[in-house]
């Protein structure tokens, strides 16, 4: 049977039909929809895991005990969990362990391009590259049976243009894999100095053996044709590259890592010119460099951004850029994303404004409250920063009023996967610092996601709820508040007196994600024209559903969802509900 | 010869399932086919554009610059955004639909006048359809995007009738086919 299906949704099946047991993941954007699709199948444990580095830890776990493991993660999400990755190297596999990574070239939802296949490199494990989602299932089933042929953890990596490409798939059937029987094996699985330096002669040992096997992984393939140019591609580059030189030799690689020499070399010595066309960094290019070989790559294909078929035919030069289409626009306004009308972050980002706050920020929705009209961001680093970012300015802001002004922001996802250790430190060495978690009671940024402070499981099912308040004051914290987003007065108050205080507080804005309220039916707000004096303080809300129509404010009553944060902020009292009917 | 479209709007107004739909549509019709979209950041009222390609074989899933045959969108100042990416003698459906970015809203910066002029004067088969119109007559306007399709349809006639109505059926919820189904019908006969 055939199947339209997205990359993501390719891995999950792979991961089935293979008879993986367990899934776990953290969300994150490009890689949410596998552990999504994965749940769907009910001979399948899957989890939210509270951060990567727990979810790769329960799912080595579930290794070590025989049975077959997945985790998925955002490029970012592999450094949080790449300590575990580092040992789980020399300790091996005993049921299969597969690591998908999603890279996000072009960062249409990331912080940085950074380039996953350097983790096979230095972790020494083995790494396959899909082109397509056919090839995103079978690597994926694949991944299992090399990881338990070879002991070792397999990486699957695919970015952002397989994980969010939908292409036709074959589908399979189920293959059931029993759960092998545990094993105590401590020279394995402890690793200690003297067990580790014996794992790391197998491990090298390994590799090469791996070497031998994308030597002749039937996906690493030569595809014979022009013998005057020769492209060697990965990933998705090898779909454009193939749209570009339809006529050129290929070898196509797969299996990218442990990177396979001789048929490289067999390859060069067929051809007599060498493109490598990879997005990232010239990862391939330089393992063929390695070999004497020379190539065009890096130095003509940019190492920023994302590729397509007219940016590799252009900087080939296959097409010029004289003649790409230039039309003949007027200025085009840009259209950022924005916090939602009625988003129970929007009230903060007034107040810290209004306050002149130093907002030390995190990951999440919320980093919209960085962009104008709300400009009320400082900093965002990466997941859980927030936290230690603003003790540590804290610490060298000697004057008072200044180091007053600095708040922590983070969101409630965020803080349970890598906030609370932030805050213990703070605690530990007497920082002082306002911190606000915004608990919206979901992961709203990847799709809505459950966590341990909404007490759901990935499976919709009922887990146990963390009690935040109640997790904070355990570590010592006595001041800590739950407010009402939508009281900017309540807001303000709170958000002033904990300032000043010269001992740690923790202020908690507790409102659900208004995309989790669609099923309600709001009352809408108006604005009434003859109080209305067109000052726009109500645009500063930054609210989508409110623009000036003439010299008016305007409300779209489709949009709004009654929040009131406007109405509060109205200087006129020109706004009310609009009446119901 | 394979075809290449490119669906773009805002956030929110149906693009991803819209590009579900025709991608199956061209799978049913016994094409090889692909579509790119992008999730996360852009969904919050942010521009949106998927592609579909589809073919006897297709390699990329994604549209560079002069690649588009056809531009179907769904706000009008995102086919200006999204110009570049069109062949030169490439067409574009619109339905004459605006909707201000937020930094339009409030006052920071402007939305450009005469759009549809501005696209009229750069490409030379321009079909504006009144698409939101008919989504609102229907009593839904969250089914403009399948009356895009519908509109979209007359000008790829080998996409089949009944690859259509399958895709449909698939891709929305059982309640809403038949609104769904009339609404591609609406399409059909707008232009
Ligand atoms: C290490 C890492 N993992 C995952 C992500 C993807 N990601 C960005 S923000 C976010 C969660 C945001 O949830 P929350 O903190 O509750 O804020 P909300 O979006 O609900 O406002 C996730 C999962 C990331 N950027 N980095």
């Amino acid at each position: 049977m055939k199947a339209l299906l997205s990359g993501n949704e390719a891995v999950a099946r792979g991961a089935w039909e293979g008879g993986v047991h367990v899934g776990c993941a953290y969300p994150g954007t490009p890689s949410t929809e596998i552990m999504e699709a994965l749940s769907q199948y009910p001979e399948v444990y899957t989890e939210w895991s509270v951060n990567e580095k727990v979810s790769l830890e329960v799912a080595s776990g579930a290794s070590f005990a025989g049975a077959r493991a997945m985790v998925a993660m955002k490029h970012v999400g592999l450094n949080v969990a790449a300590d575990p990755l580092f040992s789980l190297s020399y300790i091996g596999a005993t049921g299969g362990l597969v690591i998908v990574t999603c890279d996000d070239p072009g960062m249409h939802s990331s912080q940085n391009e950074q380039d996953n296949r350097h983790y096979a490199r230095s972790a020494k494990v083995p790494l396959l590259e899909p082109s397509d989602s056919q090839e995103a299932k079978e690597f994926t089933r694949l991944a299992f049976e090399i990881s338990e042929e070879f002991d070792t953890p397999v990486m699957v990596r695919l970015t952002t243009r397989i994980s969010h490409s939908k292409s036709i798939v074959e589908l399979g059937e189920r293959k059931e894999v029993p759960v092998k029987e545990y094993v105590k094996d401590v020279k394995k699985r402890v690793i200690l100095p003297a067990h580790a330096r014996e794992r790391h002669g197998f491990v090298e040992e390994r590799m090469e053996r791996l070497r031998k096997y994308a030597e002749e992984f039937p996906y690493n393939r030569i595809e014979e044709g022009d013998p005057e140019l020769g492209i060697i591609a990965d990933s998705v580059a090898y779909m454009y590259a193939k749209e570009v030189f339809p006529e050129a030799s290929f070898l196509k690689l797969s299996m990218v890592w442990p990177f396979p020499r001789e048929l490289v070399r067999r390859f060069a010595s067929k051809v007599k010119k060498i493109i490598v066309v990879e997005e990232n960094d010239p990862f391939i290019e330089e393992q063929v460099r390695l070999l004497g070989i020379e190539v065009t790559g890096k130095d003509k294909i940019p190492l920023v951004g994302e590729l397509n078929p007219t940016r590799v035919a252009v900087c080939l030069g296959v097409k010029k850029e004289e003649e790409l289409p230039k039309p003949e626009l007027p200025h085009i306004p840009k259209r950022p994303p924005a916090l939602c009308p009625g988003c129970p972050h929007t009230g903060v980002f007034n107040v810290i404004r209004k306050l002149k706050l130093i907002a030390t920020g995190d990951i999440g929705c919320y980093t919209l409250g960085t962009l104008p009209p709300l400009n009320a961001m400082d900093t965002c680093v990466e997941m859980g920063a927030s936290i230690g970012n603003a003790f540590g300015m804290q610490l060298v802001m000697k004057d008072d009023k200044l180091r007053k002004k600095v708040v922590a922001v983070i969101g409630d996802s965020t803080f349970f996967h890598s906030g609370i250790t932030g805050l213990i430190n703070l605690y530990y060495n007497r920082g002082i610092t306002t911190v606000i978690i915004l608990d919206n009671r979901t992961t709203a940024m990847t799709g809505h996601q459950d966590h341990p402070g909404t007490g759901k499981t990935a499976k919709g099912e009922k887990g146990r709820e963390v009690d935040l308040v109640k997790l904070i004051k355990g570590i010592g914290i006595e001041h800590v508040y739950v407010v009402n987003p939508y009281d900017l007065k309540e807001l303000t108050e709170v958000i002033k007196r904990e300032i000043e205080r010269e001992e740690p507080s923790v202020i908690i804005p507790r409102a659900p994600c208004v995309l989790l309220r669609r099923g309600e039916k709001f009352t809408p707000m108006r604005v009434i024209e003859d109080k209305c004096t067109g000052c726009r303080v109500c645009l500063k809300v930054g609210c989508p559903a409110i623009s000036m129509r003439g010299d008016k404010a305007r409300i779209d009553p489709f949009l709004c969802t009654g929040c009131t944060l406007c109405q509060q902020t109205c200087p006129f009292g020109a706004i009310e509900f609009v009446e119901e009917k | 010869m394979t075809k290449s479209i490119v669906i773009c709007g805002v956030g929110g107004q149906g693009i991803l399932v819209a590009s579900d739909i025709l991608s199956l549509a061209a799978m049913y019709s016994g094409f090889d086919a692909k579509k790119s979209e992008v999730h996360g950041m852009s969904q919050r009222g942010g521009d949106v554009i998927s592609t579909v390609r589809y073919g006897e074989k297709v390699y990329s899933p994604l549209i560079g610059e002069g690649m588009a045959d056809i531009i179907l969108g769904f706000e009008k100042l995102e086919v200006l955004r999204n110009l570049s990416l069109l062949k030169p003698d490439g067409k574009v459906i619109v339905t004459d639909f605006r909707l201000d970015p937020l930094p339009v809203a409030c006052g920071l910066d402007e939305y450009p006048d005469d759009v549809i002029g501005w696209i009229k004067k750069n490409v030379s088969d321009v079909h504006v359809v009144d698409a939101v119109k008919v989504a609102v007559e229907l009593g839904n306007i969250r089914v403009t995007n399948v009356v895009m399709l519908g509109a979209l349809s007359g000008h790829i006639p080998e996409i089949k009738k009944e690859a259509w109505e399958q895709a449909i059926r698939e891709r929305v919820p059982q309640k809403y086919v038949d609104l769904n189904l009339t609404a591609f019908e609406r399409g059909c006969n707008i232009s």
